[in-house]
């Protein structure tokens, strides 16, 4: 059971109960939503900016525990932050979950972004802990286009 | 295989027969698995079956002793290569009691074979204005054919709706029953709900106005004996790999009346009698749509799994399965904080369901933890999660190898889920 214990740990499930940040930014400088067709996660993420500053950030949606949880914990991580540290951060987030940035310990931390490498363990939830990242990327840099973890017509979903 | 191979006497009698489970979970290699540390439960079968020794065997067989392309050459293996192929399509004919086998086709999947009626039929059938009525639980595959044709024709779907116990409304769908309506589809069985449809009403309701009726049976062939003809259907189809088959073979059962007025869904060889470059005749039915070499191997594989499914007795598989559904039922509505998605009065062996505030994702994850494999999403049945408020469900699905050791070991993973999660 250590795998299923290193997929939800503590903070992650407490996250998922009590998500942060989990509201609606009115006059949002930034938005977009995303949207995981394999399980019907949804998540809406607003962002306020100076300049290049990330000065309020939130989310809305629902999802499982590790969408919901990574969700909230990005809010928390990228209040204050600029947009490439922001993405800075997300390379490496997605480097640890796909296994690639193991050894790579260069900047920036991760901080409490680390709680969720246990995810690289269970390949398909990977998705789940990207999905929040992924939208916030499309709100800062694509305009808000609806972002999507499949292509639109899966045909990998069987009966 | 014998039937007495797999069946055990009762004290009752005769008709009492019951399944010799823990025997039949033999013929099966992949249930004598560890996942995770913990003996395999596996409760997808509605995605997919696992296959006995005697269609592991068959197709092993054919490629070892018979493999040649059919309906070609003169010589040995040719010959017993399309003698496998073509007495399947008599066990297959025989399986849905159709009147002839030529009213056979064999296709991919239950998903081809639909496509194949909206194609052939459905393009010549099917105009500006006219309308194509399904029902409000079907399978993706059972409505983007049907989307598909009415877009390029200007033809509008419509949608028999559902109860709160995901029955369809018979009235409402009676009512939608129109002069424009020109094709009707419907799941016999509900993939997402369980749901067993009325289906021969449905084919009164449509045989009434002289409109075709297309039964998606690839949730209800692996478990009830199935007679076409007492149905009524015009088209029905199902999959191989559903019925502890093969992936890649699914047959379509039309009317020959129907099939012959059809064009030919691919062209090339073996669906042509006569080819010049001015003009081809196509060949005749059953071969008009089978264009190309087939999945031989496929479709004697799915041979054998009928063989097995007949040693069963679909008396016997029925009456186990309702049996375990009864326990299984009884036992997850009894957790707390667990609710059934899709209670029908009429059901057959699946149980989606969802647990309050975890999603049945994280569900699914704890569960493969434990060994237990179920289903968790949207069941490519989108339009059923809406009508229900849910974005997926966590869907247990039977067949006659699952035991009630396997329900209680689902019953103690959901346990493990709420602990998780407390």
């Amino acid at each position: 059971m250590a795998e299923l214990e290193s997929l939800y740990q503590d903070v992650i499930l407490d996250h998922n109960k009590r998500p942060r940040n989990h509201r609606a930014i009115e006059g949002a400088s930034a938005h977009a939503d995303g949207y995981n067709p394999l399980c019907g996660d949804k998540v809406s993420i607003f962002v306020k900016l100076d300049g290049d500053r990330i000065t309020d950030i939130s989310f809305t949606g629902s999802g499982c525990a590790i969408s919901t949880a990574s969700a909230s914990i990005l809010t928390e991580t990228l209040k204050g932050k600029t947009r490439q540290e922001a993405q800075a951060l997300f390379d490496r987030f997605h480097n640890m979950l796909t296994g690639k940035g193991s050894a790579d310990e260069s900047h920036p931390p991760l901080g409490k972004l680390a709680v969720f490498s246990g995810v690289s363990e269970f390949p398909v939830r990977v998705k789940c802990a990207t999905l929040a990242w992924h939208t916030l990327r499309s709100a800062l840099t694509d305009g808000g286009e609806v972002v999507t973890t499949e292509p639109p017509e899966d045909a990998r979903e069987g009966a | 295989m014998a039937t007495a191979h797999h069946t055990v006497e009762t004290p009752g009698g005769p008709g009492a027969a019951r399944l010799d489970v823990a025997k039949i979970r033999q013929d099966f290699p992949v249930l004598r698995q560890k996942v995770h540390g913990k003996p395999l439960v596996y409760l997808d079968n509605a995605a997919t079956s696992q296959k006995p020794l005697p269609v592991i065997d068959a197709e092993k067989r054919f490629y070892e002793n018979d493999n040649s392309n059919i309906h070609r050459g003169v010589h040995e293996l040719s010959e017993r290569s399309t003698k496998a192929y073509e007495e399947t399509r008599v066990k297959v004919q025989r399986f849905l009691n159709a009147a002839e086998a030529r009213e056979i086709i064999f296709v991919r999947s239950t998903t081809e074979a639909i496509n194949l009626v909206a194609h052939c039929y459905g393009r010549k059938n099917v105009g500006a204005g006219d309308e194509v009525l399904i029902t409000a639980m079907e399978h993706h595959s059972n409505i983007v054919p049907w989307q598909m044709l009415c877009e390029e024709k200007g033809a509008k779907l419509r949608v028999g709706p559902i109860n709160d116990h995901g029955e369809l409304m018979l009235d409402e769908f009676a009512k939608l029953i129109g002069p424009r309506t020109k094709f009707i589809s419907v799941a016999h069985v509900s993939n997402a709900l369980g749901t067993i449809n009325p289906v021969e009403k449905l084919v009164e309701l449509a045989h009434a106005r002289d409109i075709p009726i297309l039964v998606d049976g690839a949730q209800a062939a692996p478990h009830r004996e199935l007679d076409v003809r007492a149905l009524g259907c015009d088209f029905y189809a199902f999959s191989g790999h559903k019925v502890f088959g093969p992936t890649g073979i699914g047959v379509l059962y039309g009317k020959a009346k129907l099939l012959e007025a059809m064009p030919p869904y691919q062209g090339g060889g073996d669906m042509i009698s006569s080819v010049t470059f001015e003009k081809t005749i196509y060949n005749v039915i059953p071969q008009k749509f089978e264009a190309g070499t087939p999945n031989i191997a496929g479709v004697v594989g799915l041979g054998a799994a009928i063989d097995y499914l007949n040693s069963l007795g679909f008396e016997n598989i029925a009456a186990y399965e309702e049996e375990l559904l009864d326990y299984a039922t009884e036992a997850i509505s009894k957790i707390p904080g667990v609710h059934i998605i899709g209670t029908a009065k009429e059901k057959s062996a699946v149980i989606s369901f969802v647990m309050e505030g975890i999603h049945p994702h994280d569900v699914g994850t704890v569960l493969d933890q434990e060994g237990i494999a179920v289903r968790t999403g949207h069941h490519c049945a989108q339009p059923v999660m809406q009508r229900f408020g849910v974005p997926a469900t966590t869907r247990a699905s039977l067949a006659f190898y699952n035991t009630r050791e396997e329900i209680d070991a689902l019953v103690a993973g959901i346990q493990k889920v709420k602990e998780v999660f407390a």
